[in-house]
């Protein structure tokens, strides 16, 4: 439809060049992102790559060119197949934006009209830019719908977006973006939102159909992983600017630039330990738009700062020797040992581990939930844990995994007494607790067990200084004996979670995600918690934070010898803290085993597919693909036989039809390894390691 | 569905008896009970005499078997006395043994208006349609106009368009009906100022004034743009400015939702936007305010009635109150709490149809 005549297919498709962009408060301009440029080619996926609030959302609206009512952009050209977009008028931007470039979110759910069908969503594209009549456009919808890979197009096109599945929603939101053939498509986080099974099937389809309609894409992530699963190549963006880009390879395997470094130093690869390899941390924080140092803004954070020199002047970004458009924005690119090991933060012994001190055995939960609104006396069962059997040992780091929905969280409110057990029983240092709920059970049982939650963000009281709620849970607690040592204590408590003690005056608000994350470690060990159950404690942090957490979690664990419960969907980081691993799926515990017995095989089928998902910043390493087909099933309505049977690709290995009739048994393998899957021994041995890493 | 409709239907019966309860024990307290008796057989009665006036007439009893009666659900009562046998359900003249047992508003028997001297169903019949008729009128002006000046506030907020029409929506909402009734009557339908003297002077206006001060005619001669124009505008002015906020509200909310900015980036037009896009969404909220609104209207329409002298449900309300007619206010009681109670079933039904989320799959 547009103007594409003097354009030359050789030639970038986007090219963005020294983009500055400002945001105007009341108060002041924010400049969000300064002279930042990046070349895309056709048919190449960019990865755009950076820490939360870095600019990459915001170079991706300015793409658009919309950037809200006070987002300008105040220097730079963002050239779209040769044609300024930065000069261009509402109507020309109208007709390029969904036929040209399309744009994916993070939020599928709230990217969709929830007051309008699926299909007229989609069907609206087609008509817009391509004049065609309503008819052809569902037509094409529901083409589309099965290009996505969705089931029973039709009914998906009838439908309103609430009654899909976040997976299925990101699906619809991908189809539209594909409605009419865009040139370039910008995905901004897609599947931050949605489980790791997935999002490796939304990512595997991402890159199909990037390869089938030749689409050039813009994938931003802060996920290194996900960028070396689909691009081919890379920009690093740190606070506003872009510090390194080049080809995937040169970046994940030569990096010139030290935050990079610093960033892949700071996740859980394979072979990452926390006794032996621990993971570096970046210190310091992210600099405010408004607050950046002088000269280079990693300057505070970097290892290799040289006083005078980084902090003098803007560093440029410039070109490496190496070729193949790799170019760094370090001034000391050169004269780095790149190659250099971080300097070893200190190996430490393995803690034993002493007692038993938390014991359930065939816990249940069931839910009773009524049909939705109308339907009041139609009761259902939600069965959200199933037979629940475990032992958790003094200093011992058990960690939890599945995706949502799968029991996780139901198991954390019961033990924590948020929530009783619909049967089973709960021995907390010889005492049964399945039956107290939380007011009733005694200050010592309270204190002793405690809990980190996901968001730091709500669980702090944000209109009472960090001190004063520290305080607060010494109280409740029945800590101290005066006001006096209980403030002694708090300020050991802040020592403890490495905040300076000036903290204790501050406001929620004026902490960053990762020091309220610290408070909420502080609170959770203010009654000297022997118990701790972190539900997924650093998800929602930066992954440079994530590193610093967890580290502070595990040495705060080492010292007190506090039983970790680490609830969480990612295995990478699963891998590296815990000593042992319990699988999850639809309530049920389908594997139990120690570390290194459930990251290799034989494996349960699930855990199979959960590790095939997670994605790996490692180039070395080589995955089996295993893409798990549908969804979860609800679990007021699970399948029956074997929870996993809907999604099994092992289920043909089992004689007869026993998956679909009969629940596994637990089996015992050797060294207490726990599946609960029909597969043969012989089948089992025979499975293979879904991760290699080649060797170098 | 039906499961929802029969629940919200008892729940509905049960605060209906609960109010109508509270209304007849308050109208058939001792002093009311005496003014009635005063003033039905004479106001210079003694004391013992109001006594037996109330004991022969059935008002002596529990006010719970009264209340019975009143609903028809226990049998009226009948007295002998002197051979001659009277009762509730007896018409004057009447054989007893021809008189049903039971005579309440659910046997279709509302009693008798001792203002108006007819039976109340008649009267809360004739002026229920009168002043359903200016609801109406009230609706077709009110509506509209609100949810348009909500609407193109909100679509661009901040806009100098939105803050017109805001200091407009906001004055209107602050002026309370007998504040707005009075302006606009002085404004025009007075023959000494405001506009119509300008008007007429000018010779675009035939009559004295441009509207009439008073409705009474639009009961009886049919209702003209000249006796209906001010009613209908106090009436609606009010309700304006307070639905226009809460559209606007909900409009300025639903544009930076994410999913508009999704069909912005579709390419699709503002004018779409608006129209396909943000309105569904944006009048959820303003739909269960307007039905909302019913009751609060019942409250203007008791004002403005009064004031323009139209004979409707508010009027008659005012006027059963003022005399102490128990029978009738209690009609208009049962009728107001139906009306309030009725339009929040529309309302929820008609949020459960425009907000698909809810709606049973
Ligand atoms: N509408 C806005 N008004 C003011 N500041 C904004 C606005 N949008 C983004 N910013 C600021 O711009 C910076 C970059 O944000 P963003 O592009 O969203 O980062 P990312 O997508 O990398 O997380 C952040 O510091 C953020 O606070
Ligand atoms: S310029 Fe200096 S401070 Fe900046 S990244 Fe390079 S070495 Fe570090
Ligand atoms: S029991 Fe059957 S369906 Fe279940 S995991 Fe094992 S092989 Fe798959
Ligand atoms: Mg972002």
């Amino acid at each position: 439809m547009t103007a594409t005549t003097d354009w030359d297919p050789s030639k970038p498709i986007l090219e963005i060049e020294n983009l500055s962009i400002s945001f105007f408060t009341r108060l002041r301009e924010i400049p969000a992102v300064m002279d930042f440029s990046c070349t895309v080619m056709p048919g190449e996926a960019m990865g755009l790559v950076g820490e939360s609030g870095c600019g990459k959302s915001t170079v991706a609206l300015a793409v658009m060119r919309y950037l809200g009512k006070n987002g300008r952009i105040t220097g730079g050209s963002i050239r779209f197949k040769g044609r300024d977009l930065t000069t261009m008028d509402d109507e020309a931007l109208r007709l390029i934006r969904g036929s040209e470039i399309a744009m994916i979110y993070q939020e599928p759910m709230a990217s969709l009209n929830p007051a309008m069908r699926i299909g007229a969503q989609l069907a609206e594209v087609p008509m817009i830019h391509e004049g065609i009549g309503r008819e052809a456009s569902w037509n094409l919808a529901r083409q589309i719908v099965a290009d996505v890979r969705l089931p029973d197009p039709d009914r998906i096109l009838k439908a309103y977006p609430h009654q899909l599945s976040g997976g299925q929603q990101q699906r619809i939101v991908i189809a539209m973006a594909l409605m009419s053939k865009p040139a370039l498509l910008i995905l901004d986080e897609p599947t931050t939102a949605l489980d790791v099974t997935v999002e490796a099937g939304i990512v595997d389809l991402v890159k199909d159909l990037g390869r089938k309609y030749g689409t050039s894409i813009l994938f931003i992530s802060h996920n290194l992983g996900l960028i070396l699963d689909v691009c081919d190549r890379l920009c690093v963006m740190y606070s506003g600017e872009a510090v390194e880009t080049g080809a995937v390879a040169q970046v994940f395997d030569r990096m010139r630039h030290p935050y990079t470094q610093a960033l892949f130093r700071s996740i859980p690869l394979p072979g990452a330990d926390k006794n032996t390899h621990p993971l570096v941390s970046i210190p310091g924080n992210f600099p405010l738009p408004h607050e950046r140092p002088p000269g280079c803004n990693f300057g505070p954070r970097c290892t290799y700062f040289q006083a005078g020199r980084c902090d003098a002047q803007k560093v440029p970004m410039v070109p490496l020797a190496g070729g193949g458009r790799h170019e760094t924005r370090c001034l000391r690119s050169a004269e780095i040992d790149w190659d250099k090991p971080p300097v070893a933060a200190k190996a430490v012994a393995r803690t034993p581990v002493g007692e038993v001190v938390l014991k359930m055995t065939d816990l249940r939960k069931y839910y009773e939930v009524s049909g939705g609104l109308f339907g009041g006396s139609l009761k259902k069962v939600v069965k959200a844990n199933e037979t629940l059997s475990f032992e958790a040992r003094e200093g011992e780091t058990l960690a939890i995994v599945g995706e949502s929905g799968c029991g996780k969280s139901t198991f954390a409110k019961v033990l924590m007494g948020l929530e009783t057990a619909t049967s089973g029983k709960i021995m907390l240092f010889d005492q049964d607790i399945q039956d107290i709920p939380i007011e009733k059970r005694g200050t010592d049982t309270v204190s002793s067990v405690q809990m980190v939650f996901q968001n730091p963000f709500d669980t702090l009281n944000p209109s009472m200084t960090v001190g004063r709620q520290i305080i607060r849970a010494l109280e409740i607690f029945g800590q101290g004996a005066s006001d006096a040592e209980r403030h002694d204590r708090m300020l050991e408590l802040l020592d403890l979670v490495k905040l300076p003690r000036a903290f204790a005056d501050r406001m929620p608000r004026q902490l960053s995600g990762g020091q309220k994350q610290r408070v909420g470690i502080a609170r959770a060990f203010a009654g000297g918690a022997r118990i701790v159950v972190a539900d997924e404690p650093v998800s929602a942090l930066d992954v440079s934070v994530q590193a610093a957490v967890t580290d502070l979690l595990m040495e705060i664990q080492r010292k007190n010898r506090t039983t970790l419960l680490f609830i969480s969907h990612d295995l990478s980081i699963v891998r590296y803290l815990s000593d042992r691993v319990m699988v999850m799926y639809l309530g049920h515990v389908v594997e139990m085993g120690t570390t290194d017995q459930v990251f290799s095989p034989p494996y349960h089928p699930y855990t199979e597919a959960l590790l095939s998902a997670v994605p790996i910043a490692d180039t070395r390493v080589k995955k089996k693909r295993i893409v798990l087909e549908g969804d979860i099933p609800s679990a007021m309505n699970p399948p029956p036989g074997c929870p996993f049977q809907t999604r099994c690709r092992w289920k043909s290995q089992v004689p007869g039809n026993l998956c679909d009739t009969m629940m596994p048994p637990i089996r015992v393998l050797a060294g207490d390894h726990q599946i609960k899957c029909h597969l043969s021994d012989a089948v089992l041995a025979g499975m293979e390691p879904v991760i290699r890493i080649a060797a170098q | 569905m039906p499961v929802f409709l029969i629940r919200r239907v008892l729940t509905m019966v049960l605060t209906a008896l609960c109010l109508t309860f509270v209304v007849f024990y308050l109208t058939n307290l001792p002093p009311n009970l005496e003014k009635l008796a005063k003033s039905e057989a004479s106001s210079r009665m003694s004391d013992a005499d109001v006594e037996s006036w109330i004991e022969r007439n059935g008002y002596g009893r529990p006010v719970l078997v009264r209340y019975g009666e009143w609903l028809g659900i226990t049998p009226g009562w009948t007295r002998t006395e002197d051979g001659v046998t009277t009762g509730r359900c007896i018409e004057r003249g009447q054989d007893p043994a021809t008189a049903p047992l039971r005579c309440g508003i659910l046997q279709g028997d509302w009693g008798f208006s001792t203002v108006f001297k007819q039976p109340v169903s008649l009267i809360i019949a004739e002026r229920l349609g009168a002043t359903g008729v200016l609801m109406l009128w009230v609706m077709i002006v009110m509506v509209p106009a609100s949810l348009l000046i909500g609407v193109l506030s909100g679509m661009r907020e901040g806009s100098r368009l939105d803050r017109g029409l805001s200091i407009f929506s906001i004055a209107s909402t602050a002026t309370p009906e007998y504040v707005s009734g009075v302006v606009l009557i002085a404004l025009f339908a007075s023959t000494s100022t405001g506009l119509s003297p300008w008007l007429a002077e000018q010779g675009w206006i035939s009559g004295k004034t441009l509207f009439m001060g008073t409705a009474t005619s639009a009961l009886d001669s049919g209702i003209t743009f000249w006796n209906f124009g001010l009613p209908v505008m106090t009436i609606a002015l009010y309700g304006i400015g307070y639905i226009a906020r809460m559209t606007r509200a909900s409009m300025t909310e639903v544009m930076t939702a994410q999913y508009i900015r999704t069909a912005r980036l579709k390419g699709v037009s503002f004018g779409n936007v608006v129209m396909k896009h943000a309105l569904r969404n944006a009048l959820i909220a303003p739909f269960t305010v307007i039905m909302l609104q019913f009751p609060w209207l019942l409250n203007g329409v008791v004002i403005v009635e009064t004031l323009f002298n139209y004979k409707g449900f508010g009027w008659t309300l005012v006027q059963a109150a003022g005399n102490n007619d128990i029978e009738l206010l209690l009609a208009c009681s049962v009728v107001a709490v139906f009306v309030v109670l009725m339009t929040q079933l529309i309302s929820d039904i008609g949020y459960v149809f425009l907000n698909p989320r809810i709606r049973v799959s």
